[in-house]
């Protein structure tokens, strides 16, 4: 197997990194893809909580990169996928507890494992940032339709292409259809125009999420869900799936959005 | 219903979010230090008035954004060539 990095980012924190990263992993796992999840917020760990598995940690990345274990066992089996797991991150070190050596070095491993191997970055763009990007092969930036995320993202797709990591991808995620119609809160097709980035996914706003948070149990495998779907869509996409943007998953305006998508966009061009 | 009120109340504060985030994405995109675009502008001006008259007034020089890339232009008008022929032809 020669699996796939992707780490999942966004500057800004609070705009559903976290909550993404679980649910792609879902997502993808129920395709039937074999999934790691790894938790790279070291000291402010919390994908463990958002994927229900907060009692079953042992061991956490830090312990294999410091080889107190075998990574082996600091993976921790998903209560309901088969083929999903999750690396958790150190709640009691700090971002500098690991390399970014460490990070390609544990991921060249799980690669020989594991389909996709998924990273949940730490907000900021410091040492834990650039743990989490350095194994990536490919980025999904998340953002929410307000200006500060926006301007993050936009400085963090500039980092990634610096890096060589890009194009990155983006999830809009908390879309309020109500509000755009309204004329006050950024669409989509607004968003890509002013960051001329590829889309990936359009996550609705939706209070459910956090009953499943609550729960600890990915929205994406409540089948009835929109959200659900929505973040299904991400992980088909994420295979290489064509699927469209349409009404029902939160797109609409599908003709402005895949044009944009194909010209690239010039936001304060003359 | 909403659509006609949308109509005739166009700038929902989505515009202007918009706009901020315009105006704000070029500047945090700039590598250029403060001052530099002015710098540019003068020495672009003492190179090119070496050769042809330049008419310094008009000289426009900006950062365009085309996707995510940046492109400098610079609009260098020339002062009028006298065509007049000499007294002594």
């Amino acid at each position: 197997m020669n699996g796939r990095v992707i780490t999942v980012t966004s500057g800004k924190g609070g705009v559903g990194k976290t909550t993404a990263t679980a649910n792609i992993g879902a997502a993808l796992a129920d395709l039937g893809k074999k999934v790691v999840c790894i938790d790279a917020d070291i000291g402010l760990r919390n994908l463990d909580v958002v994927m229900g598995l907060e009692n079953r940690i042992v061991y956490d990345i830090v312990d294999v990169v410091e080889g107190r274990c075998k990574l082996r066992q600091a993976l921790i089996r998903d209560k309901r996928l088969e083929e999903l797991y999750l690396i958790p991150a150190a709640q009691t070190r700090d971002k500098n507890a690991i390399s970014p050596k460490d990070m390609v070095r544990v991921c060249d491993e799980l690669r020989k494992d594991f389909d996709y191997i998924l990273i949940d970055s730490p907000a900021g763009i410091e040492r834990g940032f650039k743990n989490a990007i350095a194994p990536a092969d490919e980025i999904v930036i998340i953002t929410n339709p307000e200006v500060s995320a926006v301007r993050d993202a936009d400085r963090i797709i500039g980092i990634v292409e610096a890096e060589q990591k890009g194009p990155a991808k983006l999830v809009v995620n908390r879309i309020n259809m109500d509000l755009v119609e309204k004329g006050d809160m950024l669409a989509v097709a607004d968003v890509l125009e002013l960051l001329a980035v590829d889309l990936i996914g359009i996550v609705p706003d939706d209070q459910a999420v956090l009953v499943s948070t609550n729960r600890g149990s990915p929205i994406a495998l409540e089948a009835r869900s929109k959200t659900g779907q929505a973040f299904r869509d991400v992980a088909r996409r994420l295979t290489g799936e064509q699927v469209a943007f349409t009404k029902a998953n939160g797109g609409g305006f599908l003709g402005r959005i895949s044009q944009l998508i194909r010209t690239g966009s010039r936001p304060g061009s003359k | 219903m909403r659509s006609l009120t949308n109509l005739l109340n166009r700038r929902g504060s989505a515009s202007t979010a918009k706009e901020r985030l315009r105006l704000l994405l070029i500047h945090d995109r700039s590598t250029l230090p403060p001052g530099a675009m002015e710098a540019l502008r003068d020495e672009l001006i003492e190179v090119i008035s070496r050769h042809v008259d330049v008419d310094r007034a008009a000289v426009r020089i900006e950062i365009a954004q085309e996707g995510r890339s940046q492109r400098l232009l610079a609009e260098i008008p020339l002062k009028k060539v006298n065509n007049r022929l000499p007294d002594d032809f």
